[in-house]
């Protein structure tokens, strides 16, 4: 069936083919220089960097469900760089950066917009850590400005900056660099590419154990049965403390569910991403003209992959306090991930006291635009044993010496 | 949104509560005969199971009272909630609790 | 002529009523009780828009919320997107388009109201059919506290489709007298055009009621649109039917294939008659009474192709009886027509293989390939799903705890065993909260052949595409998901390219991920995905069902929490004086506090310079009500205190104020503000606006769960007290004047005590504190009393030209003095010690909340950021808060080092010139040096300086 069987294609289906084969589906090998445990966005990432930057290939990515199912599958794909902290900003732009050639780099469409990010400002004190984040991104070399409200109005037009509402819009930040992407695009372009290295990308493979002797690390057990390994990477977003646990870690997180929804197929009306703390919403329009949404996380841990409905109901509450043209926009599906928190809401990247065993996780809300950023710091992380610049400031270590890069308290923009 | 059972008010929606995290995690003896490393792990590490945890949580809209639960992580479902004049069970669930996980794990 | 495929004797519309409506511009009539649809198609309308991707003509698949076709945008009353032209119950002045792929929001706000119910029962039952009527009449007569919810405007469900006779008369007379017999039941509820769309936690179904859609632009503007009913069921019941699925065939997309339930449908339940000449290929017994009927109300059934080599002799001879051509084991391979269908396209069918194929005229192709139980509800509520081999079908494994399915939702297909169904899940649903059910008579069904309902006894073939006969191409004609256009090829090409999960080829394909939600769809992808393997179905399954089962409007989730409801408006007892006299807020939390108060043509800075003037040179007062008040009560108060503050609170005297701070566990501080003691067992303390119930919470936290043996009792008595700070060197003489019993000399009532008093004749607690650095005086009364006082100042200051000032204002003169606000000059990352306030943290008691972590290797760094103050070299220069701080004049490439930023910035009255405060790395170090804040690509210079910049010996306190 093509197109050109009848009229010209409607609008609003403008999503590229996905290419005709994108992976193998191999059984484990007894071994592996390198295994990655989950095959989400972050996993896949970094195997395909260990083939790229290090010429690691023999390396298998473990992946309980199927490939980039998790987190990966239930993001909102905001991708900014805007972050307060030097320690954020550092690992965050280096992502973007790679996002921006991420198409080319990988041959394969990824979807990446650049259509801006807008972080609304409500209060006085709203005003000032949005601009102190501003001036901190500037001299970081992040394009990064701040727009008074008629300005706001230019961006994004139907973002409601009447003074007459409950919480005004006063002013926003703006990353014009900042965007989307398409999740699923960039998840199978990395597992495609790491598959062309030869890397093994193996599904519905839980790894259910740790092989750890002498205090290092010498292979993962699994569903489908033992796997040697010279090095093992965890990669397991919000499992990140179950598997920590196999090695008899503990780590600083707490697993929350976070939900999303889509609306139907709409004109396009949102050109841009809009992001709101006091009114707690972030809204963009996806490729295909859907609306995208997310709030907050649901207080309490929960591994279930659902969360409560009134956080669903304050959200479409706050998106029409922004966005009054939503009124009949229809909820179409909702869905939840599970997110690692962590204290600082910064996340946690490098080595273990195991040997030979790292440690990525506790990227809270945020892991998705870091994916192409981490993915390249984490093998550097791997191949050489030893942190990557950008990575050095996230060791586990710093909730000892009291280094936190606390992103909440200040920039309070976690998303 | 879930009905959650205070010790003192009965069952209430979840949203007249805060979630307080672990339960049972005390104020160490002595902070100052720690190093660092260990008053790190008092400051910041919980445990984060996936299955039943003991937690905390707080009636804040209703009685302002503080109370401990057992609840399901993986279904959310709260399997018994405290008193925490005695941190005896107050309320038990009937139901079976991995049976229930089971369930969803299918569903999914 | 109107309506042309109308038929009377048939349907429930009402004939005597005529409404009319505009469809893609051309205008139509139909009749109350039509759906948008089924009007369109009473109008010969079939084409209503054309597809996503390959922009083919589509029409009317179905005849309810598993359409995946036909899409309408609403343009009139008010536009509302995408919505199935088979939901929307027709009314007068309707105006739709076709949609094709996107719907248009309005740009005019919303007029209509939406507004949310709860509501609790002993058991809920979910759709009014032929189980759903049986259950709740079930429950109801054994006194049980029911809702019933169901989507149509009429109960029947099923029943409102068919001809079945239930006693001997038409099912829908059954139906009808049920709900007239829930009628007159006190505690039971039915909630009609009702869809439960969630399935939540502990029984929590949320639904949708849409009250006024209806009636168009004559919907009362009191009522709301739509409710979201919260329903808290003990027990639920899902009695939510059956969806049709259709078979993947050549060109099985064009207007006028329908599913067969659905035809039988359009007859039913709106008089309408689908086509003239039609062709049912089907994989299952279902079809025939669909075939029968339609050709007994003038259809011309020129064949039922039925996939099975055997059919049962009674459809055989019913077809025969009424010369209908009977191909069984044949199936149909594709389509012809310019547009709507106009020939079916016929081939014998065995072992995989087709044989010749003919064309059959029609204009209408009824198909079945099955029916799924819709189970999305109950999959919602965790229920597990099996995979029934017989059916083709994935239905519910076993019931929950709380959660039953009844009926066809459960797989059961037969009119008679979905009313036993219905009665057995009511009364075990009772059964497990303790009720009884009673045994309630169900009605008789009439076993004939003619009216058997669904499979009887027959089995199906379970068939989900019919091999394209087309050479060279393998299912590229052969649509699964309509609504996305995609076909069986891009399924196959999905596990070509090595996917192997049904939900990596939803990603792949976009497969269910339109608005239908793959109801028609997603059983069908399974089954091509697992033929394409070699697995099984029942272990590769489906994807996972999502809430909601259908879309709901943003607005009717908001509900009534929009606007002034959105966030609760916190106001103080002064506030309406506030607004009388021209004030402009500023939102601190939930509070509006005064910002400042504009004189006429004032801007802010000058009113602010204005207000500040008189709080340094005369006297001013504001209102600090919105400041947190927690009483803290009972013997062991003060050791409570002391472990929460840094510094020691249970030495300070009846009578007396003092200053503290509150630290996290992180040695951060969290909040700070003063402490009363007010009597040997009694404390007050003030926290910051904003922190009041967090301060409360924390407190009750290490006094509930870490301390429960301290005898203390926590209240939050913010609201009890207005609350007014008179500043100023004349505020001791405003102050004598309304209160004059009392002694207000230095010596007699002291800096940082309190006295009992009578302020204008009010009983009033004063206390002797400043955030300005002034002599001052706040001045705490009931809140009732609140106006009178301030106003009884006002009156009394007046010689002193008393000025109001809002919080800018207070902010100015607490900088000058360096008194830092949390939350502005600390962001979670500042100890007591970076804001200079070492004096506040004591070194005598052997622990406090945070005391532990000041000791951490970050902590003990010699160049952490401390709070100091800034000058800019050029006096007029008013630095942007949050602006940041480097060494050197000119701006280095990025990533620029950074020394700290400024966190507060004004233009001070006092000091005659602009001046900030700053956390700045090693601060207290580079006091008198120079640094520079970029701006605008260039630096300002700025002189470092002790924050406290004004009245550093602090002698104006005292007056």
């Amino acid at each position: 069936m093509h197109a050109s069987d009848s009229s010209p294609a409607a609008p609003g289906d403008v999503l590229p083919d996905h290419p005709d084969f994108l992976w193998r589906n191999p059984d484990p090998k007894p071994s592996y220089d390198v295994v990655i445990v989950g095959g989400g966005g972050h996993g896949l990432a970094t195997a395909y960097y260990l083939a790229k930057n290090h010429g690691i290939t023999d390396v298998a990515v473990l992946e309980k469900g199927w490939l980039a199912g998790g987190n990966m599958a239930r993001n909102t794909t905001i991708i900014r760089s805007n972050y307060l902290w030097d320690e954020s900003s550092g690992i965050y732009e280096h992502a973007l950066k790679l996002w921006e050639t991420l198409e080319e780099d990988l041959d394969h469409p990824i979807l990446f917009s650049q259509r801006g990010v807008l972080n609304l400002a409500h209060s006085p004190q709203d005003i000032r850590d949005s601009k102190r984040r501003v001036y901190a991104n500037q001299l970081n070399g992040i394009d990064a400005e701040w727009l008074e409200p008629d300005e706001v109005a230019k961006v994004c037009p139907i973002v409601n900056i009447s003074p007459d509402v409950r919480h005004p819009v006063l002013g926003a930040t703006y990353q014009p660099r900042a965007g989307i992407a398409k999740h699923d695009y960039v998840a199978w372009g990395f597992a495609r590419r790491a598959d062309d290295y030869g890397i093994d990308l193996i599904q519905d493979c839980e790894v259910t154990g740790l092989d750890i002797q002498d205090g290092r690390v010498r292979g993962v057990r699994t569903t489908r049965g033992p796997i040697a390994a010279g090095k093992v990477a965890l990669a397991g977003a919000g499992h990140s403390s179950i598997l920590a646990s196999m090695a008899g870690l503990r780590l600083p997180l707490q697993s929350h569910p976070l939900q999303a929804l889509v609306s139907e197929l709409l004109e396009p009306v949102h050109p841009t991403v809009v992001m709101s703390n006091a009114v707690h919403v972030y809204v963009s329009q996806a490729h295909k003209g859907e609306l995208v949404m997310g709030a907050g996380i649901d207080s309490y841990n929960g591994y279930g992959q659902r969360g409560a409905f009134h956080i669903l109901e304050r959200q479409m509450a706050a998106a029409l306090e922004l966005f009054p043209v939503f009124a009949r926009a229809h909820m179409l599906r909702t869905w939840a991930g599970i997110v690692d928190v962590t204290p600082d809401a910064s996340p946690i990247v490098g080595l273990t006291p195991v040997e030979d065993l790292y440690l990525n996780c506790g990227w809270g809300t945020g892991g998705f635009k870091a994916t192409p950023g981490v993915g390249w710091c984490y093998a550097h992380t791997i191949a050489t044993g030893e942190p990557h610049p950008y990575n050095a400031p996230f060791a586990l270590s710093r909730f000892t010496t009291g280094a936190l890069v606390d992103e909440h308290g200040a920039a309070a923009v976690a998303h | 949104m879930q009905l959650i059972a205070c010790p003192w008010c009965g069952k209430r929606e979840e949203t007249e509560f805060h979630y307080g995290g672990q339960a049972h995690v005390a104020y160490p003896e002595d902070p100052y005969a720690l190093d660092d490393e260990q008053w790190a792990q008092y400051v910041f590490f919980r445990d984060n199971p996936r299955g039943p945890f003991t937690e905390r949580w707080v009636h804040a809209a209703g009685c302002r009272r503080w109370f401990n639960a057992l609840r399901d992580t993986v279904t959310h479902e709260f399997l018994a909630v405290h008193d925490s004049r005695t941190d005896q069970p107050a309320t038990a669930s009937t139901a079976l609790a991995s049976q229930r996980r089971k369930g969803q794990e299918a569903g999914r | 002529m109107n309506n042309p495929f109308r038929v009377r004797g048939h349907g429930h519309v009402d004939p005597d009523t005529t409404l009319s409506f505009t469809f893609d511009g051309r205008t139509y009539t139909g009749h109350p009780g039509d759906t948008l649809a089924s009007a369109l198609l009473a109008n010969g309308v079939h084409h209503v828009a054309d597809s996503i991707k390959y922009g083919r003509p589509r029409g009317v698949l179905a005849a309810g919320a598993e359409e995946p076709n036909a899409l309408v945008q609403i343009e009139a009353p008010f536009p509302e997107p995408m919505l199935t032209a088979t939901t929307v119950e027709l009314y007068e002045g309707l105006v739709a388009r076709g949609l094709s792929g996107q719907g248009r929001l309005s740009d005019r706000p919303d007029p209509a109201r939406y507004d949310t119910l709860h509501a609790h029962c002993d058991l809920l039952v979910v759709g009014a059919g032929p189980a759903g009527l049986a259950a709740t009449l079930t429950a109801a007569r054994s006194g049980a506290r029911v809702i019933l919810v169901d989507e149509l405007p009429q109960p029947g469900g099923s029943l409102l489709g068919s001809q079945e006779l239930l006693d001997g008369a038409p099912a829908t007379t059954w139906a009808g007298d049920v709900i007239a017999e829930l009628g007159t039941c006190a505690d039971v509820q039915v909630l009609r055009r009702t869809t439960a769309f969630g399935h939540y936690d502990d029984g929590l179904v949320l639904a949708l009621e849409k009250r006024t859609d209806h009636l168009g632009a004559a919907a009362p503007a009191h009522v709301s649109r739509q409710r979201i009913w919260r329903i808290r069921a003990r027990q639920v019941v899902h009695a939510t039917g059956a969806h049709e699925r259709p078979v993947a065939f050549d060109d099985n997309d064009r207007p006028g294939i329908m599913l067969a339930g659905s035809a039988r449908t359009y007859l039913n339940r709106f008089g309408v008659l689908p086509g003239r000449r039609g062709v049912v290929f089907t994989t299952n017994d279902s079809a025939y009474p669909a075939a029968l009927e339609l050709a007994e109300a003038g259809v011309r059934i020129a064949a039922v192709v039925d996939a099975r080599e055997e059919v049962p002799e009674h459809w055989r001879t019913a077809c025969e009886e009424r010369g209908i051509d009977l191909r069984a084991g044949h199936v149909v391979t594709g389509t012809s027509g310019t547009g709507r269908v106009s020939r079916a396209h016929v081939a014998a069918f065995a072992q995989g293989r087709l044989g010749d194929r003919r064309g059959v005229d029609c204009d209408l192709l009824l198909v079945s390939g099955g029916w799924n139980p819709a189970v999305a509800l109950f999959s919602q509520a965790r229920g597990a799903l099996r995979y029934d081999a017989e059916a083709g079908a994935f239905v519910p494994a076993q019931p929950l705890d709380t959660v039953r399915t009844a009926g066809s939702a459960g797989g059961t297909f037969t009119l008679s065993g979905c009313l036993a169904d219905g009665a057995d899940a009511a009364r075990r649903a009772l059964a497990a909260i303790g009720g009884t059910g009673r045994a309630v008579s169900l009605p008789a069904t009439v076993p004939l052949p003619a009216t058997v309902p669904l499979s009887d006894g027959a089995p199906a073939q379970v068939l989900w595409r019919v091999p394209s006969p087309r050479d060279g191409q393998d299912g590229t004609h052969q649509f699964v998901d309509l609504q996305r256009d995609a076909l069986v090829s891009d399924v196959l090409r999905a596990t070509g390219a090595g996917l192997r999960s049904v939900e990596h080829v939803k990603r792949y394909t976009t497969i269910g991920t339109a608005h239908d939600q793959g109801r028609t769809s997603g059983v069908m992808t399974s089954g091509i995905v697992a033929e394409a393997l070699g697995v099984d179905i029942a272990d590769l399954g489906t994807t996972r069902f999502r809430p909601p089962v259908v879309p709901v409007a943003f607005a009717a989730l908001a509900g009534r929490n929009r606007g002034e409801l959105f966030d609760p408006v916190r106001v103080t007892a002064l506030h309406p004086w506030h607004v009388e006299h021209g004030a402009l807020f500023e939102n601190v939390g939930q509070w509006k506090r005064p910002w400042y108060y504009p004189g006429a043509g004032e801007t802010m800075e000058e009113a602010v310079l204005r207000e500040s003037r008189a709080a340094r040179t005369g006297v001013a007062l504001m209102d600090g009500s919105t400041l947190g008040k927690i009483d803290v009560q009972g013997p062991d108060a003060g050791v409570l205190l002391d472990r929460l503050y840094t510094n020691v609170m249970s030495t300070l005297e009846v009578g007396r104020i003092r200053y503290g701070v509150m630290c996290g566990v992180d040695g951060m501080v969290v909040d700070d503000g003063t402490v009363i003691r007010v009597a040997e067992q009694e404390f007050l303390l003030t926290t910051t606006t904003g922190n009041a119930a967090k301060v409360l919470e924390w407190m009750e936290e290490w006094l509930q769960t870490e301390w429960p043996g301290l005898r203390v009792h926590l209240t939050s008595v913010t609201e009890h007290w207005a609350t007014i700070p008179l500043v100023g060197p004349r505020s001791r003489d405003v102050l004598a004047l309304v209160a004059p019993g009392l002694d207000v000399g230095n010596d007699a009532f002291p800096f940082m005590s309190w006295r009992d008093a009578t302020v204008a004749g009010v009983a009033a607690r004063v206390c002797r504190i400043s955030f300005s650095g002034e002599l001052a005086y706040e001045i705490n009364v009931p809140a009732w009393y609140g106006i009178g006082v301030w106003e009884a100042l006002l009156a009394a200051g007046d010689a002193f030209g008393i000025t109001p000032y809002g919080t800018e204002t207070m902010h100015v003169l607490r900088a000058e003095k360096a008194y830092p606000v949390i939350g502005q000059d600390t962001d979670g990352t500042v100890t007591p010690q970076d804001l200079g306030m070492s004096w506040v943290v004591s070194g005598k008691k052997p622990d406090f909340v945070g005391k532990r972590s000041f000791t951490r290797a970050e902590n003990r760094r010699d160049d952490r950021k401390r709070l100091v103050g800034l000058l800019p070299a050029d006096e007029r220069v008013l630095l942007p808060e949050g602006a940041q701080i480097i060494a050197t004049s000119g701006i280095p490439e990025p990533p620029v080092p950074m020394l700290g930023h400024v966190t507060s910035s004004y233009r001070s009255a006092a000091l005659g010139r602009t001046f900030a405060l700053a956390l700045v790395r090693s601060g207290t170090e580079r006091i008198g040096d120079t640094l520079y804040v970029p701006l605008d690509g260039r630096t300002v210079p700025v002189t470092v300086t002790d924050p406290v910049l004004f009245d550093q010996e602090g002698t104006r306190r005292d007056g």
